[in-house]
């Protein structure tokens, strides 16, 4: 007998409206920040307005006489309970990994640190009796340059380490067998390149504002977070904090996106989850979006040293990448490994021979830095995509024909990369070929020249950026070798219910990506049921009982297998009960469109629900067959997923005033096979307008004392609509082998992509002033003066492009 | 403490009030209106945008959490709850943001949606430019504004093809998808 | 988030409404649409005693004509500004203005009298009302005054607003006839402006009249550009005169540099918005 595991023909691939809809578009969504539970209190935090300081002296007193106020709590009153707040990724053995204390004790290491909580009967009385307590702060230097950090000399971040070097890490491919040495490639070379670029820190800013709810009075102590970890946050709250596991429960309620801005063991909800259970009453926090700008972990924040050799022809040879990666004040639960992501993805679609990268992750008096978005790859993406078209020109070439010379040809996968990877699949060539057609990239390529020759104030310029980005996170041996602390696995069950509908479990936690959507047409697809017969449960560990949640464009890649193996189980359990009630062999059978069925004889088939209600009853089973259909399966990959696409970009330049404009953004990405292509596309569009927003608004910024200047919604700038452009869309499918739904990763994609696509159009279009680099975010000020000192550059006499830093 | 008299989604409710009180939460906390959320405390985002009509002044959008509780004293508020019947048929924006994918977490469709309903009641057949520039005050994390706009050109075309207050007929489904589904109650 | 307490005062009349400003001092403010003043006050950035709620008062709202001048009431919203025919009309300039603010749903709120008294260094109106030669009729303790557009915004966020006294309507001269243009910049839509630039002209055929400029967020109040207007005057309509008298843009500016961009930037934004505005105005399409 079959299962259909070719192409499915039903709903898999059907562009079916969500499940998740109905709640949303009617206001009945479970927000954290809805729950009121009897007798719950409402926290308030108190957080250091200075960069770095030790904590003098507290003096709460004032605040516990204020109207409404039931306690105040400092470090030093919970510091045992709080322990240290998690980093699950310590990168190298001699790892500088500080403690990291919810509320701080003796010392603040960042502006907006937690150094006090009021509880208060109201959210407003606890606000209101912020501003009784009195601190005393003995400032301290503040550190925020990463190369003045690591000078000799520099004032430390954490005075007991002795240095503001968390690490460093290398991989260098020689060394790893993986391909030859940079200095070899660098001597071979007939052209190098060198360049510097600066990832800017940005926010991801989720629109939900992070909320916490725990309730310690019951059997188990219940902790509500708008989260994206629920099953991690279990864990490592019960290992912290020594509360047993089994008596720890964790909700995710429907979470208003996260970016991987909500994949955290925040102290927020430490401090929440200690105060509860010592006050033994149920206790509420939520953020503010000032909170939430300042506390919540920040991304990116890189400098990044690059060498490129090639020849003449265009060939490369050899990349070089020296990074330093903003820690921040402190390790959070992935932060030392986010540049490690980035680590392999250099090399991106190119056959480089050697490879070498180093990284230093470095303290500073910042928020900590985490995952958001790509998570090390759009920063590894950028700068390759950036560099290669540095050196198009420095050859006079096109930038696309320079790519088409170095990339993965369609038929050489797999391939193992130069960083160590295998690439499963990919065909750059017909992803490119259907972005250049879409942009008309001829015409546009002629009506720049134009421009140029009549020496037009608003010049257009055309970026391209080709990538392939390795998600699906992630074969556990390769975690657990890179030393990070968890595994990559996923988990579904799947249960029939008497009735023949089916209640679906995953271990993956969607806050936004449609997942009881599409596991409703893979399970329909697999068990031939109907998509509304399926019930998709997630986000609470007492009824998802395993699963490691979801980031790094995972759930699919890795939740889908397990999803899809399930189902295979509970057929193969259907089998012998089905072949019972139909007295015939197990080898007789058939299963198709939902129906068990004597090969051969269309007429009386058995479903999985009259297999349901047989072992329900278990009046007539077969001997030694348990009375059940249900499955679980745990999925751990063997491999990365492999996305890619090709996105190009055109925009218009004033050149009077540095304004940019998008004229037209083409995205073609190849996420294998899809399950629903309102969801991929979905996902695109979202990962492209954080890419973008990236290269042209937005940038956390620190002033000279430490402080977060970008501190609300009015200065660190998320693009609206007017701010963006219509997206132009497409996809090729090349099938993920060894996935059984042949689907690849999407989530991050976009994000990865756009911001260097974007860039790349800008430098274009001010080629002809002499300008190589725009710092990010490409604003018009900084546009203007890209084009104002290239031209006094090339006044004085100079001729060549002083922006970005060195050239060969 | 301050008494108001304020209509929510066709229901009058009388409270006394701190002056302090945002609308938002007196909608949120005291009302238990919690399809209306608080996105940010900057007037920015436009996660908790409502319709307010006054005794002499047509329903408009408004920013909830930019309005006291106390300037809502014999107004008409309504709320994404108040947009349609519970278990009856959808509003055209809300049958075209749930065809079009026009939301991924949800948590700026509410805002998003009432929004819609202000601009389209102003301009019942705007542009792309227009429904882009008619939204800047509504923030979205997840979409990239995308499909929004799509679902709003549809909710449109709807709209003025079968009236304001009936909900539209299906949109033209592609060929090559299955058609639009009705939003389960 | 929350606002710190604050007592209410919820006025029908003007004289009311100066009776309870003048006896809340130093801590009372008047609340007019409070798109401006709410997010200060959840920001815990301004702590008044005392609000003085003026929604209440019929007496502010409404745009009525009087003689060579129309009447604009102080709590006449953005949007119904924007709306307005009479002021489409004689005083488009306050139009052009108005629709670049913030976003729809704070214009449905925001008030024409609140922006001007709140006085923010790149707020579109003032600006706008400075160009449009606005006068601004104050009620107070003392009784009624009148004060130029130009004299009103004395400092950051501080206007000739004695205490206890509120603007009750703005009075703008008739320009029939008269182009105008107002140019925001700005890095996202609903941001304020880095720099704006208000412009009306008065032609005369194929020269320039008159103009009146004025710009926003190029120092603590709205700065009137008399040297272009005085460079404008009498030069023929053309692009590359108006792009030389507005290389003057910045005489008697004092930009500051900030998260948003450098004064010297601003400096450069002035000349270029300043010529693109005024050439808009004197109806040049391109």
């Amino acid at each position: 007998m079959t299962v259909t595991d070719d192409r499915p023909a039903a709903e898999v691939g059907s562009a079916r409206r969500r499940k998740e809809d109905a709640r949303l578009i009617t206001g009945r969504t479970n927000w954290t920040e809805n729950l009121t539970l009897p007798g719950m209190l409402h926290l308030a935090i108190l957080r250091s307005p200075v960069a770095h300081a030790r904590i003098a002296s507290i003096d709460v007193a004032p605040a516990l006489r204020e109207a409404g106020v039931v306690a105040v709590f400092t470090g030093r009153d919970i510091a045992d309970a709080q322990g240290s707040l998690p980093c699950a990724w310590p990168v190298t053995a001699d790892i500088v990994h500080p403690d990291h204390p919810a509320l701080a004790v003796e010392e603040v290491r960042h502006a907006g640190e937690a150094v006090a909580v009021v509880v208060a009967r109201d959210r407003a009385s606890a606000l209101d009796a912020l501003a009784a307590i009195e601190v005393d702060y003995d400032p301290l230097p503040v550190v925020l340059d990463m190369e003045a950090a690591l000078a000799e000399g520099a004032d430390l971040v954490h005075a007991d380490k002795g240095t503001n070097a968390s690490y460093t890490w290398i991989y260098d491919s020689a060394q790893a067998g993986s391909g030859g040495s940079v200095e070899q490639a660098r001597a071979d070379a007939e052209v190098v390149i060198r360049r510097r670029y600066r990832q800017q820190r940005l926010i991801p800013a989720f629109m939900e504002p992070r909320s916490v709810v725990v309730d310690p009075t019951g059997d188990q102590v219940t902790v509500w977070s708008a989260t994206q970890i629920p099953h991690i946050l279990r864990f490592l709250l019960a290992v912290i904090t020594g509360t047993p596991e089994h008596k720890v429960r964790v909700i995710a309620p429907d979470v208003g996106g996260g970016f991987g801005g909500k994949l955290q063991v925040t102290a927020e909800e430490m401090i929440a989850f200690v105060i509860a259970q010592r006050l033994g009453r149920p206790v509420k926090y939520t953020e503010s979006r000032s909170e939430s700008l300042l506390s919540a972990h920040h991304g990116r924040d890189q400098i990044q040293d690059l060498e490129l050799s090639a020849k003449r022809d265009g060939t490369v040879l050899g990349l070089h990448v020296k990074l330093l990666a903003n820690m921040g004040a402190y390790l959070g639960i992935v932060t030392p490994g986010v540049p490690l992501l980035g680590a392999f993805m250099y090399n991106a679609i190119y056959k480089f021979a050697a490879y070498r990268f180093e990284c230093t992750g470095v303290f500073t008096n910042t928020t900590l830095t985490d995952a958001y978005r790509g998570a090390g790859r759009p920063e590894a993406t950028f700068a390759i995509e950036r560099i290669m078209d540095e050196l198009a020109v420095e050859l006079g070439m096109d930038p696309i024909e320079l790519r088409r010379r170095n990339w993965i040809g369609t038929g050489e996968f797999p391939f193992n990369t130069v960083a160590g990877l295998t690439y499963d699949s990919g065909n750059y060539e017909a992803a490119t070929d259907k972005a250049l057609a879409l942009l008309g990239y001829d015409e546009l390529r002629a009506e720049q020249a134009r421009r140029r020759e009549s020496h037009d104030p608003v010049q257009l310029g055309i970026g391209v950026s080709t990538y392939t980005e390795m998600c699906g996170l992630a074969p556990s041996r390769v975690l657990g070798a890179l030393r990070y602390g968890a595994g990559g696995w996923e988990h579904a069950s799947v249960r029939l219910l008497p009735t023949g509908k089916v209640e679906v479990v995953t271990g993956t936690s969607p806050h936004g990506q449609g997942h009881e959507t599409a596991w409703s047409q893979i399970v329909a697809d697999q068990l031939g049921v109907g998509f509304d017969d399926v019930e998709v449960l997630h986000g609470d560990t007492r009824t998802s009982v395993r699963g490691l949640d979801t980031y790094g464009s995972r759930s699919l890649a890795v939740g889908g297998i397990a999803l899809v193996e399930a189902c295979r189980k509970v057929v193969d359990k259907a089998k012998p009960i089905a072949a019972h009630m139909l007295e015939c062999d197990v080898s007789d059978l058939e299963f198709t469109g939902g129906s068990f069925r004597v090969r051969g004889n269309p007429d009386g088939g058995r479903t999985l629900a009259d297999c349901a209600l047989a072992v329900f009853a278990a009046h007539d089973l077969p001997d030694g067959i348990e009375p059940s259909l249900d499955a679980d399966a745990t999925y751990d990959p063997v491999n990365f997923s492999f996305p890619h696409g090709t996105h190009l970009c055109a925009v218009e330049v004033d050149t009077d005033t540095g304004r940019v404009g998008i004229r037209s953004y083409v995205a073609v990405d190849d996420v294998g096979l899809v399950v629903n292509p309102l969801i991929v596309e979905g996902q695109v569009h979202g990962g492209v307008a954080q890419g973008i927003g990236q290269a042209l608004y937005e940038e956390a910024v620190y002033d000279a004392d430490g402080n977060l200047v970008t501190g609300t919604l009015v200065d660190y700038l998320v693009p609206s609509a007017a701010d963006l452009p219509n997206l132009v869309t497409d996809r090729t499918e090349t099938a993920a082998p060894g996935h059984p739904l042949g689907v690849k990763g999407v989530g991050e994609a976009g994000a990865i992509a756009a911001t260097p696509a974007v860039v790349n159009a800008i430098v274009d279009a001010l080629r002809p002033y002499g300008v190589n680099d725009v710092p990010m975010p490409c604003t018009p000020e900084r546009i203007w003066r890209a084009i104002r000192d290239a031209g006094a550059a090339g006044a004085a006499g100079s001729g060549e492009a002083q922006e970005g830093g060195e050239q060969s | 403490m301050t008494r108001i008299s304020v209509t929510v989604d066709g229901v009058r409710y009388d409270d006394d009030v701190e002056p302090r009180t945002l609308l938002v939460y007196y909608l949120r906390e005291r009302l238990g209106k919690v399809g209306t959320v608080v996105g940010c405390d900057t007037s920015n985002c436009g996660a908790c945008t409502v319709l307010m009509a006054g005794p002499d002044s047509s329903p408009v959008a408004v920013k909830s959490c930019n309005v006291l509780a106390v300037q809502a004293d014999r107004h008409q508020i309504t709320t994404i709850e108040g947009l349609s019947d519970h278990g009856g048929p959808q509003h055209p924006l809300q049958q075209a943001f749930h065809d079009r994918h026009a939301l991924q977490c949800g948590f700026c469709t509410p805002g998003m949606i009432l929004a819609s309903v202000d601009l389209l009641a102003e301009n019942p057949d705007p542009t792309d430019e227009e429904i882009r520039t008619g939204l800047e005050g509504n923030l979205c994390r997840c979409t990239g504004y995308q499909n929004i706009v799509r679902a709003v050109h549809d909710a449109a075309a709807a709209m003025r093809a079968n009236g304001a207050t009936v909900p539209a007929a299906r949109p033209a489904a592609d060929a090559s998808q299955p058609a639009a589904e009705e939003v389960p109650a | 988030m929350i606002p710190a307490w604050f007592d209410y005062a919820n006025p029908s009349t003007v004289d009311e409404a100066v009776s309870a400003l003048a006896e809340g001092g130093e801590d009372a403010k008047a609340l007019a649409g409070g798109q401006s003043l709410i997010p200060l006050l959840r920001l815990r950035m301004a702590a008044p005693a005392l609000l003085v709620d003026l929604g209440s008062i019929d007496e502010l709202r409404g745009v009525r004509e009087e003689d060579d001048d129309i009447v604009i009431g102080a709590m006449t919203t953005h949007a119904a500004l924007l709306a307005d025919p009479l002021v489409r009309a004689y005083a488009p300039v306050l139009v052009d203005a108005v629709a670049t603010v913030a976003d729809r749903q704070v214009r449905h709120r925001g008030t024409f009298g609140g922006s001007l008294s709140h006085a923010d260094p790149a707020g579109d109106m003032p600006a706008a009302a400075v160009a449009a030669d606005a006068t601004l009729e104050v009620a107070g303790p003392s009784g009624r005054r009148s004060v130029a557009a130009a004299d009103f915004f004395v400092d950051y966020l501080t206007t000739a607003l004695q205490p206890g006294e509120l603007l009750v309507a703005v009075r703008v001269p008739k320009r029939p006839g008269w182009g105008s243009e107002y140019l925001k910049f700005n890095r996202v839509a609903q941001a304020w402006a880095m720099v704006g630039v208000a412009a009306t002209v008065r032609r005369d055929n194929g020269t320039i009249a008159e103009a009146r400029v004025a710009l926003t967020n190029m120092g603590p109040t709205p700065v009137r550009a008399l040297a272009v207007e005085q460079a404008l005057s009498g030069v023929p309509a053309t692009r590359d005169a108006i792009t030389a008298a507005a290389a003057q843009a910045g005489e008697g500016t004092r930009p500051s540099s900030d998260v948003s961009a450098s004064a010297e930037y601003r400096l450069h934004l002035a000349g270029v918005l300043t010529g693109r505005a005024v050439a808009a105005a004197a109806g040049l399409t391109d």
